[in-house]
């Protein structure tokens, strides 16, 4: 597998990458999605141009750039979200663990597998339990005790529990903005996906809770892989274990985030961000 | 002009303009105010003094020399319930079809044109196509059933418009947060979509009642005007006649000048429009609550 690993436009990935293998455990680290090619139309647009990306497992993968550089795209693309959208044409080979995920897989066995938690907090109108059992019945899981269980562990993991254990069936609406995007990660999570993808999951947020999202976010690391976009460096910097610029759909830069922001090799890459652009 | 740049407060004539205006909206809320009072006044008045327990809980007898409005309650009860039973579901569906599965865009404007043609259209006329299809050609004769169905065919467009306007109104985000967590779109439009158009179809509802209630050009033809007590089983049944309140009144004021017992009508119908607007508000409400809460 590791010879394998050819990334077109980006230098060091292959090296990097071999890297983190040699001091971490074996799972983790490695290659779970790989990104060879992408490209993207929307109608006439070409929003993603030839992006191939390596993201391993059990780590952080931030994507930054400007506004409509294509990384909301590139990794709505990953859970098949821009299906939804009229007109897109993609190519490309993407997989998961080895499996097409064009190709190999059902849409949503896919989208349990990889989770999302969107840029708004959409927790449904309904009660906090009901919002965090909602895919675990997707699934058919009507046992009361395995609900339950789920329901209290992933409340748990999403640093939430204590919060809302006494109001469990009480609307999600009446949570505050923080209180429901975790809430949204504790309905993503209860699923138990292998990777959870976030849309600028603390846009919205105040910096209180946007710090409460970031801690929570290096604690699921055991559990998951997770893919953040983010228009906020500090964030990204704080949280990645690996950074990857995207530039007018193109992938300008891929690598170790303290790599990339202490000494990027790109000049678009430096140029960005040290705030002349963006 | 001049004037206005000297005075930077507002000029005389703008106070005027301002005041006529005012005094207008206020007038044309009187005027609404006052009609709606006097319509209930007069109804109440002339209607109030011929209802009685003996009016209310027997049908005509001529025998006896019994004038009574049972039955018609009973046919304007049995109409209701028929064509919502069909009404609601068929134009559910419709709007879910129309507003989550449809990608055609031209075929989805064509339809929501036709569905807003259909509903300004006069009732009389779904009369004479209601008489032409379900009375004649599915041989149902003047029966409940016949205008039950051409009442199904009036409402549809009102039903299907009201449910996708608040179809329309269920954020986005709702059903990519369903989708995301692995959710078919049968599952997301069940559990997500619907719940939160529960709204809209209330309101439906009540519209189509109302119409229902008030409607009379469309069931001359097919509902019939007789005055027989009938079982529920019966009601469904083809070949049972039968005349709703609105039909009833229209009867009474017309054919047999009995404008007493009409007001009577009159003063019931109203009654019943208020109790069922409330019913369904409250189960609206109901619906929602436990939707949100409990699923």
């Amino acid at each position: 597998m590791k010879a394998e690993i050819e990334i077109a436009n980006v230098e060091n990935d292959d090296k990097e990458i071999r890297e983190v293998q040699n001091t971490k455990a074996p799972a983790e680290g490695e290659t779970l999605i790989d990104v060879r090619h992408m490209n993207l139309w929307y109608g006439e647009n070409h929003a993603i141009k030839d992006v191939s990306i390596a993201i391993p497992q059990n780590r952080i993968t931030a994507l930054i750039g400007p506004s409509g550089c294509g990384k909301s795209t590139f990794l709505k693309s990953l859970n098949r979200m821009n299906d939804l959208v009229e007109g897109v044409k993609i190519e490309g080979k993407l997989t998961l663990g080895g499996i097409d995920i064009y190709k190999d897989i059902d849409v949503s066995v896919l989208r349990r597998r990889v989770g999302m938690v969107f840029q708004k907090p959409n927790p449904f109108p309904m009660s906090i339990y009901d919002n965090v059992a909602y895919g675990l019945r997707v699934q058919g899981v009507r046992s009361r005790v395995q609900l339950d269980e789920a329901v209290e562990r992933s409340l748990r993991q999403a640093a939430i529990w204590d919060e809302c254990k006494d109001r469990l069936k009480k609307s999600a609406l009446g949570l505050s903005g923080g209180q429901q995007q975790r809430l949204c990660i504790a309905r993503t999570i209860a699923v138990e996906p292998e990777v959870v993808l976030m849309d600028e999951p603390t846009s919205a947020l105040d910096p209180i809770s946007t710090s409460k999202i970031e801690e929570l976010a290096l604690e699921l690391l055991e559990h998951y892989t997770i893919v953040i976009v983010t228009h906020n460096m500090q964030q990204a910097a704080r949280i990645a274990d690996k950074t990857a610029f995207f530039l007018l759909g193109e992938l300008v830069e891929y690598g170790d985030t303290n790599k990339m922001f202490s000494s990027p090799s790109d000049d678009r890459t430096e140029a960005y961000i040290t705030g002349r652009f963006g | 002009m001049n004037d206005m740049k000297k005075n930077p407060g507002i000029s005389t004539s703008r106070k005027v303009k301002t005041a006529i205006l005012k005094t207008l909206v206020y007038l044309s809320a009187v005027v609404i105010i006052a009609a709606v009072l006097f319509v209930v006044v007069v109804i109440v008045i002339r209607g109030l003094p011929n209802i009685s327990w003996e009016f209310l809980s027997n049908g005509v007898s001529y025998l006896k020399g019994i004038t009574g409005i049972l039955p018609n309650i009973l046919n304007t009860i049995y109409v209701v319930i028929m064509t919502l039973i069909i009404v609601l579901p068929v134009g559910t569906g419709a709007a879910i079809y129309l507003n989550e599965y449809a990608k055609n865009k031209k075929a989805v404007a064509v339809i929501e044109f036709a569905t807003e043609t259909l509903a300004g259209i006069p009732s009389i006329i779904y009369g004479l196509v209601g008489m032409l299809i379900f009375v004649q050609t599915f041989k149902l004769k003047t029966s409940l059933l016949a205008g039950s169905l051409t009442l199904v065919i009036m409402t549809l467009p009102t039903i299907v418009r009201t449910v996708q306007e608040s179809l329309k109104t269920v954020p986005n985000s709702y059903r990519e947060g369903s989708l995301a967590l692995g959710s078919g779109k049968w599952h997301m439009v069940r559990t997500v979509v619907l719940p939160s158009a529960i709204d809209g179809i209330v309101t439906g509802c009540i519209l189509s009642i109302g119409r229902i209630v008030g409607e009379s050009a469309a069931l001359l033809f097919t509902a019939g005007m007789a005055d027989v007590i009938y079982t529920p089983l019966e009601a469904i049944t083809p070949n049972h006649s039968g005349s709703t309140l609105a039909v009833a009144l229209y009867v009474y004021a017309k054919e047999r000048a009995d404008s007493g017992t009409a007001f009577a009508i009159a003063f019931i119908l109203l009654i019943l429009t208020l109790i069922i607007n409330t019913a369904a508000k409250i189960a609206g409400k109901k619906l929602k609550r436990r939707t949100e809460n409990e699923g």
